[in-house]
């Protein structure tokens, strides 16, 4: 039996929420994969931690909540530092370098990484930030194909969007197959 | 046997479901958690022909569904549990007056305002009691989407075999949890429908004269034939009346519909139940808990086993008495400050073998959690 937990933490409005769908919508709908995806929510849309979790298993999943994530994706200073220490032994640690400056020792393959000075640089458009982690997530993982994480897209994202979209996946995709492991 | 997979929010399977079971008219207002069911339905209602109206509360709401039944709709709204508080006075008017209707309500903590973003289980007793007076409820709850599904079909389906308002106990997290779901094809799931008089145009129609097996024909109102509908206690045309025979008969026969038939209304799952020393009884998000636990405890060769109770009202307490009849221990794991406890104590031969294991900081239960109340139960400290 296969189980990979994931805590995907930033802030409210930065699309955490959305990039853990769809990679659990991915592994269910194009790998036959069993997942589930929770999150919890403050009273505001906007600003605060945000925070999804997801489990993906072979087998089936009662208990949905993740306590000791496999991958721990953090997008902003606070949720990196809420939420660092939780990370499973000798899991996966996926930060990026504009939001987040790493000051303590996880004992975690670390992957610091500028996602969001890419997505700034390549495409100018911030709100696509949350697929070009998706796409580094992918890189590093291979939790699920990267065509299967286009499918999703094709599906949830207006066409008008799409090309931005599929450009930031890809991008994420090529950081983070690029980028050594950092042990810290 | 085609089956589409989803991967949607408890919430969306409700919809699904509900359309499923031939809801063709929602009124709602939205609130937390349960506002994705008014928003898909609004989406996706007048697409099917359906109707979706946005009230401007929730008394409107429940007034509004409890209308369009009459008329002879598939009628459902959905709320939490302050909304659920101000539905109350017109769920026991469907009552009295055996109106079909399903009541969905998402709950979160409570009382009040309390936490509208976090879970909870703290509406089974309003349930059952929220309105006031002697009356009989169906409530109906699930701890996954492809249970919620079955669970919310049923509901409209006991609505109408019973004329009566079925509540569905959803809460927070089965609600805003995404997890696969397979959509049944028509057919698949049996549908029952709305049960009409055959009494002809002209001939006297008794809207509240029950047939030999209980049931009562209705007919649509505003249609062939002219009735009264009251809160009142009334006689077989629907008119008041303070007869003592007739009140009598007319309580009676509101216990008795649901009470009498409550083996038929049974909902549960069981699991290693066969010589499971420690007993968990749960319902809902709590059940996924209880489960995990139950499963891994199994894994290491102990003897636990799980009854998820999907029906809550009418209790059942025979039920329970027998799945727990060689129980060493019975712990019920639920998110209020113990609710289902009680009716179970109340059930089984040995309440004094009953322990609750609950939470009710906002966050959902864990297997530690229920791990942890079980070391303090056999005296092993925390």
């Amino acid at each position: 039996m296969s189980r990979h937990r994931l805590i995907f933490a930033g802030s409210g409005g930065q699309g955490v929420i959305t990039a853990a769908i769809i990679l659990a919508e991915a592994a269910v709908l194009f790998e036959g994969q069993n997942a589930v995806q929770s999150q919890s929510y403050g009273a505001a849309a906007r600003g605060g931690i945000s925070r999804s979790d997801v489990i993906i298993s072979d087998a089936p999943i009662h208990f949905p909540k993740v306590n000791q994530p496999n991958t721990l994706i953090c997008l902003t200073q606070e949720a990196y530092n809420k939420f660092n220490s939780v990370i499973r032994p000798g899991g996966i640690l996926i930060t990026d370098t504009h939001y987040v400056s790493l000051d303590t020792r996880a004992e975690a393959r670390i992957y610091h990484l500028p996602l969001y000075t890419s997505v700034m640089q390549e495409i100018g458009k911030p709100v696509v930030f949350n697929i070009c982690v998706l796409g580094a997530l992918q890189a590093i993982t291979g939790l699920v194909r990267l065509d299967s994480l286009h499918q999703i897209l094709k599906k949830r994202i207006p066409s008008r969007f799409l090309d931005i979209n599929e450009r930031a996946l890809q991008l994420g995709a090529e950081l983070g197959k690029n980028t050594e492991v950092q042990t810290h | 046997m085609t089956q589409r997979t989803e991967f949607i929010q408890g919430n969306e399977v409700c919809v699904n479901a509900a359309l499923y079971a031939g809801l063709d008219f929602f009124a709602g207002y939205p609130i937390t958690p349960s506002s994705e069911i008014a928003e898909t339905m609004a989406k996706q209602l007048p697409r099917i022909g359906g109707k979706f109206l946005q009230m401007e509360d929730e008394i409107s709401s429940i007034c509004s569904i409890i209308g369009a039944s009459l008329t002879g709709h598939k009628v459902m709204t959905a709320t939490s549990g302050p909304g659920f508080s101000l539905m109350q006075e017109t769920l026991g008017f469907a009552v009295m007056a055996e109106i079909p209707c399903v009541i969905v309500d998402v709950q979160r903590g409570g009382p009040s305002t309390g936490l509208p973003t976090h879970g909870s289980q703290g509406d089974v007793y309003q349930a059952r009691w929220g309105t006031h007076g002697d009356h009989a409820i169906i409530a109906l709850t699930a701890s996954n989407h492809q249970d919620l599904f079955s669970m919310t079909v049923e509901a409209f389906n006991m609505a109408e075999t019973y004329r009566t308002p079925v509540i569905l106990l959803m809460d927070e997290i089965t609600g805003h949890t995404r997890e696969p779901v397979n959509l049944p094809e028509q057919g698949e799931i049996p549908i029952i429908g709305r049960l009409r008089t055959s009494v002809p145009e002209g001939v006297d129609y008794h809207p509240y004269l029950p047939r030999e097996d209980g049931r009562l024909p209705m007919s649509d109102f505003g249609g062939k034939h002219r009735y009264n509908v009251t809160g009142l206690y009334h006689d077989m045309w629907g008119f008041p009346t303070t007869d003592p025979n007739v009140i009598h008969g007319l309580i009676h026969h509101l216990m008795d519909k649901i009470e009498n038939h409550a083996h038929e209304i049974t909902r549960y799952r069981e699991y290693y139940l066969d010589d499971a020393h420690t007993v968990l009884i749960s319902y809902g998000c709590s059940a996924r808990t209880a489960l995990h636990v139950v499963n891994s405890r199994r894994r290491r060769g102990e003897k636990l086993g799980l009854l998820e109770l999907q029906s809550l009202w009418p209790f059942p307490a025979e039920l329970v008495r027998a799945k727990c009849a060689h129980a060493h221990y019975i712990l019920v794991v639920e998110m209020n400050m113990g609710q289902v406890v009680h009716e179970v104590k109340k059930a089984v031969h040995e309440p004094e073998r009953v322990y609750l294991a609950n939470r009710v900081d906002g966050e959902f239960i864990t297997p530690t959690d229920v791990r942890g109340i079980m070391r303090l139960i056999h005296g092993r400290g925390v």
